[in-house]
């Protein structure tokens, strides 16, 4: 039950801004939840919701692990998924014939591209110890030049029904292909997280590297491997992004998204830090932002232009409610009106009453 | 550096200092590699002049960011704020009701608000300062698209002149082909750049306040235990900081006199990555002010170099990259060096055992 509780408080933040979007969108229009049927797929709000965050989630799982091993973050994640679309256009245009055995194995090419990548940064950050934040910054600088070149001319149009399909949706299947890819992927993390050792070795290499050292796990390798997940992360992320597109264009793909995955790891409830995390966190973050945008363009008519300044507000509001400060300020005055409460009838009851209270903020307090 | 350190034994390079040197090597190679490999546009002084009068906004963002690295946060907002407040000023400068020291002032103004915002709740409120800059910067991004979205050409006759205004210098200079004597020719930017290093290379080195920034940088805690007021030290940098982005904005401005919705775009990541060619680190407690504008030099010596040898535009990022890459790891190459040598067991040299003192011997001579 404790658990429980401490798990609930860490996704409190995410989950509220959740519910506020939602009742907002009610409060515009009853019809926010309705889905229609187009050709035997759902269309509606939330499946565009779905549809257009499925790399930002995909990409904010990685941030997420990168972050809490390495306590800094992966700026080069849009440059590194142009690159890995750029090689999976490659393969494809020249493998003749586009069978669905081809598009598998030009994304497993695409993930090899991803995994040198991660092989890059991860050198740099666990070996040389340069912040990620550095370390990547060469790849942001260079990597659409290096998606240019591979591409050879500007945006080459991947014009097959495959990915279209893939891009959009399957005869018969009601839902988005990238939304299911997306639960896929999510689910694989989830099964990796589960049965094995890797969330323990990442919280503990975040929270004291030096520590972690001395009870025998080696932070360079598990730096080195968050890494690599990121890279096969933004590889899948350039996939599906490449496929919805039906082109590819190395200036635009992905263009801003790091700060928006970045974001969603600290919507998320997780400190940019290192240490702990929550995936769950981030995925319902990354939602969380997309229905932001989303939200933002259906209630405001003007045109999108001052979406951004309108983002930022809603960030900093967020950021303001949920900071240190302003959670300890809300916790003692809960208390001192839970005591004038009681203090009026059985004044006992008022402490323990109390500290229960402030107990799941506690966390909240620390992971913020 | 070994000479160095044997010249005055009890006085150690710090970190900082260290990394300084090393930005400072770097930068006068690169000079001399391109002095080398393009005697025919490197050796003018025009040239190196024009490092500064071209880039004179990007350099002064970096002393500001430099400030709040040495603290211990980052400010990603920095370029779009430069770029609301070269807009904001074209917008009244062509309003026909402003004038250039209003312009000046609202430049300020807005470098200041946005400081004054980002640092309060950055250091009062606590909140992670990469999502309250990341705000910032949508905040000013969304506010200077609402602002004016066409480009915007400055005509009023007080700004032009100011634009066109140039300090000449007679005595030095080149001849140009014809055999005409051109004398060099410094903007106004280039010398608001070498002012502000100076006042801010003193108010680290020698003010209450730059030794706070150092200290809370270096570990929160023991300066809070020390009786150093952290909040407001953070507090101040980040509002020194949003100057400096506002005093870039005008130079900007001042510089090419128009404005455009994506002027002065991913400056904050050149000025980041400036700042740690420069020898600043992302942790906080190090770095130089100094450093700053050696390391936006340098990195604008790699473009110039990589303009000069004619590489094809797609290659010239990647180019820069590697080059960014080599810095990187030849940095942290010397930072682990230094590590390995810190941790040594240091006893005096009579009672250390003679195998010890042998191998001392022997690393010191090689």
């Amino acid at each position: 039950m404790r658990r429980l509780k401490a798990q609930v408080s860490h996704l409190f933040l995410p989950l509220s801004v959740l519910v506020i979007l939602i009742i907002i969108n009610l409060i515009k229009g009853a019809d926010y939840f309705s889905i229609t049927v187009v050709k035997g797929a759902l269309y509606g709000n939330i499946p565009n919701i779905l549809f257009g965050a499925s790399e930002l989630v995909i990409l904010s799982i990685g941030m997420a692990l990168v972050t809490a091993a390495s306590q800094g973050q992966d700026i080069g994640i849009g440059a590194g998924a142009t690159i890995t679309s750029a090689v999976f256009v490659l393969f494809v245009l020249n493998a003749g014939e586009v069978t669905l055995l081809t598009i598998l194995a030009g994304f497993l090419v695409s993930c090899l591209a991803g995994l040198v990548i991660g092989v890059f940064n991860g050198i740099l950050v666990s070996v040389f110890k340069v912040q990620p934040m550095v370390a990547t910054l060469i790849l942001f600088m260079g990597g659409r030049s290096i998606a240019f070149m591979i591409d050879g001319r500007l945006s080459p149009i991947l014009a097959n029904d495959i990915s279209n399909q893939i891009g959009t949706v399957i005869p018969g299947v009601p839902l988005q292909t990238p939304i299911i890819l997306t639960a896929v992927f999510i689910a694989i993390v989830a099964v990796v997280l589960k049965t094995t050792n890797l969330r323990l070795y990442v919280e503990s290499v975040g929270i004291n590297p030096s520590a972690a050292r001395l009870n025998g796990i080696d932070p360079k390798k598990i730096i080195f491997l968050t890494f690599l997940i990121m890279g096969i992360c933004t590889a899948v992320a350039g996939f599906i992004a490449v496929n919805k597109a039906g082109r590819h264009d190395s200036v635009n793909l992905l263009k801003f998204i790091m700060m928006d995955a970045i974001l969603a790891v600290a919507i998320g409830g997780n400190s940019l830090g290192g240490g702990k995390f929550s995936i769950t966190g981030s995925i319902i973050g990354a939602y969380t932002i997309e229905m932001l945008n989303r939200t933002l363009l259906r209630l405001i008519d003007v045109d999108p232009a001052t979406i951004p300044a309108f983002k930022a507000v809603f960030i900093i509001i967020l950021m303001v409610v949920a900071s240190p400060v302003v959670m300890d300020f809300a916790a003692k005055a809960l208390r001192w009106v839970r005591f004038r409460a009681d203090s009026g009838t059985v004044p006992e009851t008022g402490a323990p009453d109390a500290a229960v209270v402030s107990d799941p903020d506690t966390p909240a307090k620390k992971e913020v | 550096m070994r000479s160095l350190n044997a010249a005055k034994p009890k006085k150690r390079l710090s970190n900082s200092n260290l990394l300084f040197l090393i930005a400072a090597v770097i930068f006068v190679l690169m000079y001399l590699f391109a002095i080398i490999s393009y005697p025919g546009s490197f050796l003018q002084f025009q040239t190196f002049f024009d490092l500064f009068n071209l880039n004179a906004p990007l350099i002064i963002m970096t002393l500001g960011l430099c400030i709040v690295m040495i603290v211990g946060g980052i400010d990603i907002s920095i370029g779009q704020v430069c770029a609301l407040v070269m807009m904001a000023c074209a917008v009244l400068l062509e309003s026909g009701v402003g004038s250039v020291w209003g312009a000046l002032l609202l430049a300020l103004g807005i470098g200041i608000a946005f400081g004054l915002l980002q640092g309060y709740l950055i250091a009062y409120l606590e909140i992670q300062p990469f999502i309250i800059t990341l705000a910032g910067l949508f905040l000013a991004k969304g506010l200077l698209t609402t602002l004016h979205k066409d480009p915007i050409n400055v005509t009023m006759p007080a700004f032009v002149s100011l634009v066109d205004f140039k300090i000449v210098i007679p005595w030095l200079g080149t001849e140009n082909r014809l055999g005409f004597f051109i004398p060099c020719e410094i903007k106004p930017g280039a010398v608001v750049v070498v002012v502000l290093v100076v006042l801010l290379a003193a108010l680290m080195k020698w003010t209450r306040f730059g030794r706070n920034v150092y200290a809370v940088g270096g570990n929160e805690q023991s300066a809070m235990m020390l009786g150093i007021n952290v909040k407001r030290t953070k507090f101040f940098a980040y509002v020194i900081c949003g100057l400096m982005a506002g005093i870039a904005g005008f130079v900007f401005i001042m510089q090419i006199g128009a404005a455009n919705v994506g002027s002065a775009a991913l400056f904050e990541l050149k000025a980041i990555a400036s700042n740690i060619i420069g020898g600043t680190l992302l942790n906080g407690g190090v770095g130089n002010l100094l450093g700053s504008p050696i390391g936006a030099l340098t990195l604008l010596i790699i473009n110039e170099l990589i303009r000069a040898a004619g590489v094809q535009s797609n290659f010239q990022a990647i180019v820069s990259g590697l080059l960014l890459y080599v810095f990187i790891v030849l940095q942290s190459v010397v930072m682990s060096l230094r590590g390995r040598r810190k941790f040594r067991i240091d006893l005096p040299p009579w009672l250390q055992p003679p195998r010890l003192q042998g191998k001392r011997k022997a690393e010191n001579q090689g």
